[in-house]
């Protein structure tokens, strides 16, 4: 691969949620600047940009990736999925946002699309978590409004509800 | 809270990689997980003039048996290792550290290699290695050298990698018989780094203790086997010899003092689990 | 007094909150996200790496130069166009939007880089070169309280800038009368709830309208409006502020944008284009605000019962460097209520503000509460420890008794609502507490360190806007009264008959467009869907007032009856309408379902959407003397909210709440880290307008007690240095740390709102942390403990003492935050050559580490540019060096200072030669401050760091003394070989 020069700005093309997207980048633009300033979507939140809040989190080839400690040109011809890909097409939310909703798990709601992707992967691997577990991968997302537990609860509902 | 500029190299190969080391001098810069680097680079303390990224080089992502070790290739993350079917077996030391190693999503993107790089004082992963004894694998244009623990971690934030190598992977010994493996750490909330972390090997007649977030890296010990008030006085000054500062999170002297309590304690279950 | 609603359909019900579906989504544009105008410009802020320290001189011309940057300002060029920010107090407190002649706090803002870009506009905030002289910082509140000290404004004369005593009651006969006075004296911590999201401005000054037009996360109270327009020099109106409807978590905190609205207000007039801000997490946890730390004595007069008939309180309370609007309010906000929960007749108070060299104080959830409680419930704790009584007991022999209210409290408040001795036996009940004695006596009997804690609060909400003129005596409060707090509501039905809601509530995550949607919709016959409630906000067109903002649990006892009452009138005027065509008098007249029908014959019914149209389509058919089209304005400001008496009594909040809770926790013994294992919190506050809302406040308040009771603080060293500027440092509890508690409701509606609701998201800010503490109190006995309760602050307090060290050889290092230490070298050469290499400029230069050159300022002082770090992470600065106190081949002490992006450092050392058989041994000592950001953000590793640069500078000093001739190093005894290891793989030695 080439040497992307510091000065320039360099092409990045991605698929995110499924369509391909393409803007422009200096090699230091965080991959979170990227997504909101230059493709415009508004889910990738910036919390920290230290990686400890987790209102970043999206999914890079299917891994969960902190956006703040990426760069737009790591990512570059990656898959990207964002909270913006979880409801249906139709606009109906999915089973986990709808056991968000029922549960009051989020209030400002500026923590919980990060949220949601490190559940959406994480779902994907173990199928019924413990309440510890749940907690365990939670701990990794800063949340200030909610005290977690609608959280918590809503995805032991939604395990359940998704184990019948 | 934005880093300075610098050129990016994604590298296909070793042989990208080094040679762009040796071009780019001390100040280039690898990347892999980012997880420890990214936020450095965030606060404008680290300001690279290149960043070689090695995440992406498809021959280093393994796991695998080698002359008793076992060795992890540099583009390897953290998650991989943890998941890894054969990590309680072969590295039960290792399964029993990962789960309290930053966080799942951390260690989603984390690579093993890359923090034994980074070098932090109270990390897990240099903490098994010092105490496993084992061993990186460095890599230049001008070649490859193996470099033991004790002899890669120099002190805080620093190994004896030089500026133009890249470090390839990582040899983890695989876990012998009759011998028991035990890890704690004490950490302020839970996937925090640790106040303090200790790491023990316990075999028919050696103890072998190893502790993180104490001193300016991780620092083994190894008695003969020690029994009661014997052992306590061991930990103890081992405690003291270790130094260790204050900062906000933590005294000195509660760092001895978990060296003491949890060193005994995590022997203990060391030593239960070499019985069984 | 008011109506209570009698039927509700949707109003108390546990509703899903209609924000939730774009939430969820990921789709709804916060203030980052709000559209800009091509060619806006992004600022960068310069912040003060000291406490404290004159500004010599500011050089912003590399800056300037550099590539995309549109200009650089600094305090000069806003101080000419525009003024102080009003304070509440008469006193020479003069802040501007950035720092002039001065700074005053680590993170003061000294200059500001608009450029293309905000990564270009960083680049040049390393280019911008400022000469500080350091003063002695005022830091502790305490010493900063005590005549010598440093003084933070020098023309305030002290940093005591107010003062101010009450006595309600006669608490000197109830302090002479007592069987027992048992006194407490706490510290609570410095902390903040820290919003995920940071403050955000854009900013736009529209010369032709000399107007600014400006689009921020602000969330009020609109009290600061006027602090903005008058410090920008223009009428309020021509200061439009727009807030978008989503906001990433306030917590208080925001309303301390505005300091930053005036700066990028500014900068966009100077560079003539819209200019845009964006906080980053350095900036907020180091700059932005936090609660005030408060030193409190309380005395309590008692009688053997565990009745305690008087409170004497001494607060002392720390708002850091500046006092911006609206503070001093968290020492008067609660102060009606200084009696807590409890029927005390007799009080004494003095009240000091105390300024610091720190980060300005502000709005915190809880406001004052957390602070007060702390001291209060910990005292009560202390009443029964001494008195050998249960602390339970002594909670219900003191509260204030059922069947009084309302109940006007020693000091003013009008408690409206409640019954507590039955809120407690309700939570005592349904929480289990007699299990959890059992819990304890079980885990006790284990060897378990187990203990139970107690507190029981009085939650206020809605504050009333006379609060703070308590700070002045009656006589000149007189001229200008202050009481009362309104909120607005609007409502309005279109043509075709669908109905939209707008209100002054400025929400951040609490739910307020369900609730309100749930209200109009009760009193509409409509669907909570049906109804469309905006509250993005523009001054230029919503109704607003002093009071409008997002604090003070105020929405449910105000924006929500103001958009009650906006609904009434809709209904007055459809009922008109509809009285009309249905021929029934409009008092016969019912909503429902869609409906507008005559009550006595549902048959007989006209739709809403008709009734509505007919204002717009129709308007000469609508009944005599009605005004055309259905647009309402709800406004209310309750009676019971009056200006402080001539006694200093004040009704400071309109509803009080009551929490009652308690908890059991488990100390490891070994680590001293404390485990919740059960909390049970009780509330009483009022009706309940959606019951998974009022919950998920409570969940929310708690969350962040846990955090302030065993984990956050914002620590600043001796030097004034703030040492928690990551969230590696500041500490917030994660899912793993913040357990599940029970929630308990009962409701006693308030008679004072006409919707029988109080707050509910500020008691547990309040109780738990106090709760927790006296949980620890029980386990361990302790007395004195202070906020947060981290695991290696309680194992001091639960290990026995540290037996000496095995080894003499061991050195203790004073810990006052300073970076110290102390070493020896040997060299194997005469202490002549050690001198003469530390007198010689070339030499020095080449020992100093990273050192690109060196200058002789005069004799023994330089100036130097050195690049220093340990391993990756690197910085350059500007050095000083002097050599003083210099007796020939004996010894010296250096001094200096470091400046540079990365922070700014002082530091002294002294060296000492002694020569023997040719060989030389170096025996030295140094003390560090280090204060900026590798101090906010590095606070871990800084010792270490510190250790092995100044190895470093020592070992490069034999090296260049004698290339080969080092034998033996040694660092306080230990680890010293390791770091020459480094030193020798640095300066290019074989190991």
């Amino acid at each position: 691969m080439p040497v992307l020069g510091k000065d320039a700005r360099h092409q990045v093309t991605l698929t995110l949620n499924g369509k391909e997207v393409s803007g422009f980048a200096e090699p230091r633009m965080l991959l979170s600047d990227f997504l909101t300033h230059e493709i415009g979507i508004t889910s990738c939140h910036v919390g920290c940009e230290h990686g400890v809040c987790g209102a970043c989190t999206i999914l890079v080839d299917g891994n969960i990736t902190r956006a703040c400690l990426t760069f737009a040109v790591q990512a570059d011809g990656c898959d990207i999925d964002t909270s913006e890909s979880l409801a249906h097409p139709d606009g109906e939310l999915s089973d986990l946002q709808k056991a968000f909703r029922k549960h009051h798990g989020l209030q400002c709601g500026y923590c919980t699309p990060g949220i949601l992707m490190s559940l959406t992967a994480y779902l994907k691997e173990k199928s019924k978590p413990t309440e510890e577990e749940i907690r365990e991968v939670l701990s990794g997302h800063l949340c200030r409004c909610t005290g977690y537990v609608g959280m918590v609860r809503a995805v032991l509902d939604y395990c359940e509800k998704r184990e019948n | 809270m934005k880093p300075k500029g610098f050129d990016y190299l994604r590298a296909d190969s070793v042989a990208e990689a080094t040679e762009a080391l040796a071009q780019g001098g001390e100040d280039a810069r690898l990347i892999a997980g980012g997880m420890s680097l990214v936020p450095m680079l965030n606060f404008r303390l680290v300001e690279p003039s290149i960043l070689i990224d090695i995440s992406k080089i498809k021959d280093r992502k393994y796991i695998q048996e080698k002359n008793g070790m076992i060795e992890i290739g540099s583009a390897t993350r953290q998650c991989e290792l943890e998941k890894w079917d054969q990590v309680e077996s072969k590295l039960p030391l290792l399964a029993k550290a990962l789960p309290v190693l930053g966080h799942y999503q951390t260690r989603a993107r984390g690579t093993i290699c890359g923090s034994l790089v980074h070098a932090d004082p109270s990390s897990e992963l240099p903490l098994c290695l010092a105490t496993l004894g084992g061993e990186v694998v460095l890599s230049s244009t001008k070649g490859e050298r193996v470099v033991k623990a004790e002899e890669f971690q120099t002190g805080m934030l620093s190994v004896s990698k030089q500026s133009n190598e890249m470090v390839v992977a990582a040899r983890y010994p695989i876990a012998q018989g009759e011998t028991g493996y035990a890890f704690r750490e004490m950490s302020q909330r839970h996937g925090d780094y640790a106040i303090v972390a200790l790491a023990a090997v316990v075999t028919k007649n050696k103890i072998k203790l190893g502790v993180g977030g104490v001193a300016d890296k991780p620092t083994v010990r190894e008695w003969d086997h020690l029994d009661g008030t014997d052992l306590d006085d061991a930990l103890n000054a081992f405690a003291w010899d270790l130094g260790g500062y204050d900062d906000i999170h933590a005294t000195a002297r509660y760092r001895r003092e978990l060296v003491r309590r949890l060193g005994k304690k995590t022997i203990e279950e060391a030593k239960n689990a070499s019985v069984r | 007094m008011a109506e209570i609603i009698e039927k509700s359909k949707f109003v108390g019900q546990p509703i899903e909150r209609v924000e939730d579906n774009i939430l969820l989504q990921g789709k709804a544009q916060y203030s980052d996200h709000l559209a800009t105008r091509p060619g806006t410009a992004h600022a960068a802020i310069l912040r003060s790496p000291h406490a404290h320290a004159e500004i010599v001189s500011t050089d912003v011309s590399r800056a300037k130069a550099h590539p995309g940057v549109f200009d650089v300002l600094t305090g000069e060029d806003i101080e000419k166009i525009s003024d102080p920010f009003l304070i509440v107090l008469r006193a020479p407190i003069n802040q501007w939007a950035l720092a002039v002649g001065k700074v005053r706090y680590v993170g003061e803002p000294v200059a500001i880089v608009i450029a293309r870009d905000r990564y270009v506009a960083e680049d040049a905030l390393s280019l911008i070169e400022v000469d500080y002289r350091a003063l002695e910082p005022a830091v502790d509140q305490e010493a900063a309280a005590l005549d010598g000290s440093p003084i933070v404004h020098e023309a305030a004369g002290s940093n005591v800038v107010s003062t101010r005593e009450f006595t309600y009651g006669s608490p000197n006969e109830a302090f002479a009368e007592a069987d027992k006075i048992v006194k407490i004296k706490v510290r609570y911590p410095r902390n903040s709830q820290t919003p995920l999201e940071g403050f955000v401005v854009n900013a736009e000054y529209i010369s032709g309208e000399d107007l600014y037009d400006v689009a921020s996360n602000y969330q009020g109270p609109f009290t600061s409006h006027p602090v903005m327009s008058m410090a920008l020099r223009v009428r309020n109106s021509q200061l439009r502020m727009r807030m978008p409807q989503w906001s990433g978590g306030g917590f208080g905190i925001k309303v301390q944008i505005f300091p930053y609205v005036v700066l990028i207000c500014l900068a966009s007039k100077i560079v003539g284009r819209p200019v845009k801000w964006v906080e980053d997490k350095l900036e907020h946890l180091a700059a932005a605000a936090a609660a005030p730390n408060r030193v409190i004595e309380l005395e309590a007069a008692c009688k053997k019962d565990g009745t305690v008939t008087g409170f004497k309180f001494d607060q002392l309370d720390d708002y850091g460097a500046f006092l911006r609007a609206p503070m001093p309010g968290p020492l008067y906000r609660m102060h009606g209520i200084l009696t807590g929960a409890y029927d005390i007749k007799h009080l004494a108070v003095r009240n000091r503000v105390v300024l610091t060299n720190k980060c300005p104080s502000a709005m915190v959830r809880g406001f004052g509460g957390p602070q007060m409680y702390y001291a209060i419930e910990r005292v009560m704790h202390q009443v029964a420890a001494e008195l050998d009584l249960d602390p339970l007991d002594v909670i219900r022999k003191n509260l204030v008794p059922e069947g009084v209210f309302p109940y006007r409290a020693a000091a003013g408040a009008l408690l409206d609502s409640g019954d507590y001795p039955k809120a407690v036996e309700l939570g005592v009940k349904e929480g289990g507490l007699e299990e959890l004695k059992k819990r304890r006596d079980q885990a006790r009997s284990e060897g378990k360190l187990y203990g139970i804690g107690y507190a029981a609060i009085v939650e206020p909400a809605q504050s009333n806007m006379g609060y703070l003129s308590n700070i002045l005596p009656h006589s000149e409060r007189q001229r200008n009264p202050k009481g009362g707090a309104a909120a607005n509501a609007t409502i309005t039905v279109d043509p075709l008959g669908t109905v939209s809601v707008t209100a002054d509530s400025i929400p951040q995550g609490q739910g307020h467009q369900t609730i309100l949607s749930q209200i109009v919709a009760d009193e509409l016959g409509l669907k909570p869907q049906a109804i469309k409630v905006n509250l993005d906000f523009d001054t230029a067109k919503d109704a607003w007032s002093i009071a409008t903002g997002n604090y003070s649990s105020r929405f449910s006892s105000a924006t929500a009856v103001a958009c009650y009452k906006a609904a009434q009138k809709i209904k007055d005027k459809l009922a008109r309408i509809a009285s009309q065509s249905l021929n029934v008098p409009p008092d016969q007249i019912g909503f429902a379902e869609g409906n507008i029908f005559d009550t006595l014959n549902p048959e007989n019914s006209i739709k809403f959407y008709r009734a509505a149209g007919a204002a717009h389509w129709t308007p000469g058919a609508l009944p005599e003397g009605m005004e055309p089209c259905v647009r309402e304005t709800g406004s209310w400001s309750p009676p019971e909210l009056e200006s402080p008496n001539d006694k200093d009594q004040i009704n400071t909040s309109l509803t009080y709440g009551f929490v009652f809770d308690y908890c059991g926790v488990e100390i490891d013994r070994d680590t001293g880290a404390v485990k919740i294992d059960k909390y049970v919190t009780t509330h009483d506050s009022g009706k309940l307008l959606n019951p998974l809302i009022a919950d998920g406040q409570v969940y929310g308040a708690f969350a962040w007690g846990v955090g302030c009771a065993l984990y956050e603080e914002f620590v600043y060293g001796e030097d004034g240095s703030f040492k928690t500027g990551t969230f590696a440092d500041y500490l917030v509890p994660t899912s793993y740390e913040v357990p599940e508690p029970q929630i308990v409701h009962m409701e006693s509606p308030s008679l004072v709102t006409p919707l029988g609701a109080k707050g509910i998201g500020e008691g547990n800010c309040m109780s738990t942390p106090v709760c927790i503490a006296n949980a620890v109190a029980d386990a361990t006995g302790a007395k004195d403990l202070t906020l947060p309760l981290i695991a290696s602050k309680v194992a001091k307090l639960i290990h026995a003492d540290e037996d000496v060290p095995p080894s003499q050889d061991f050195q203790f290092t004073k810990d006052d935050g300073l970076l110290r230490g102390q070493g020896t070298a040997y060299v194997s050469a005469t202490a002549q050559d050690v001198w003469r290499t530390l007198l010689d400029p070339v030499a020095l230069a080449a020992i100093i580490p990273g050192c690109h050159k060196l200058d002789e300022v005069s004799k023994n002082s330089y100036r130097a540019e050195v690049t220093l770090g340990v391993g990756p992470v690197k910085g350059r600065f500007r050095a000083i060096v002097a050599l003083s106190d210099m007796v020939e081949e004996t010894s010296a002490t250096l001094s200096g200072g470091l400046e540079g992006p990365l922070g700014a450092s002082r530091g002294i050392g002294h060296v000492r030669l002694s020569e023997t058989d040719g060989q030389t041994c170096i025996t030295y000592d140094y003390a560090i401050e280090l204060s900026g950001k590798v101090a906010s953000v590095g606070g871990r590793m800084l010792k270490g760091a510190a250790k092995a640069l100044v190895n470093q500078f020592f070992q490069r000093l034999t090296a260049q003394i004698y290339n080969s001739g080092t034998k033996n190093i040694t660092d306080s005894g230990r680890q010293g070989n390791a770091i020459w290891q480094w030193i020798k793989r640095i300066l290019g030695f074989k190991s």
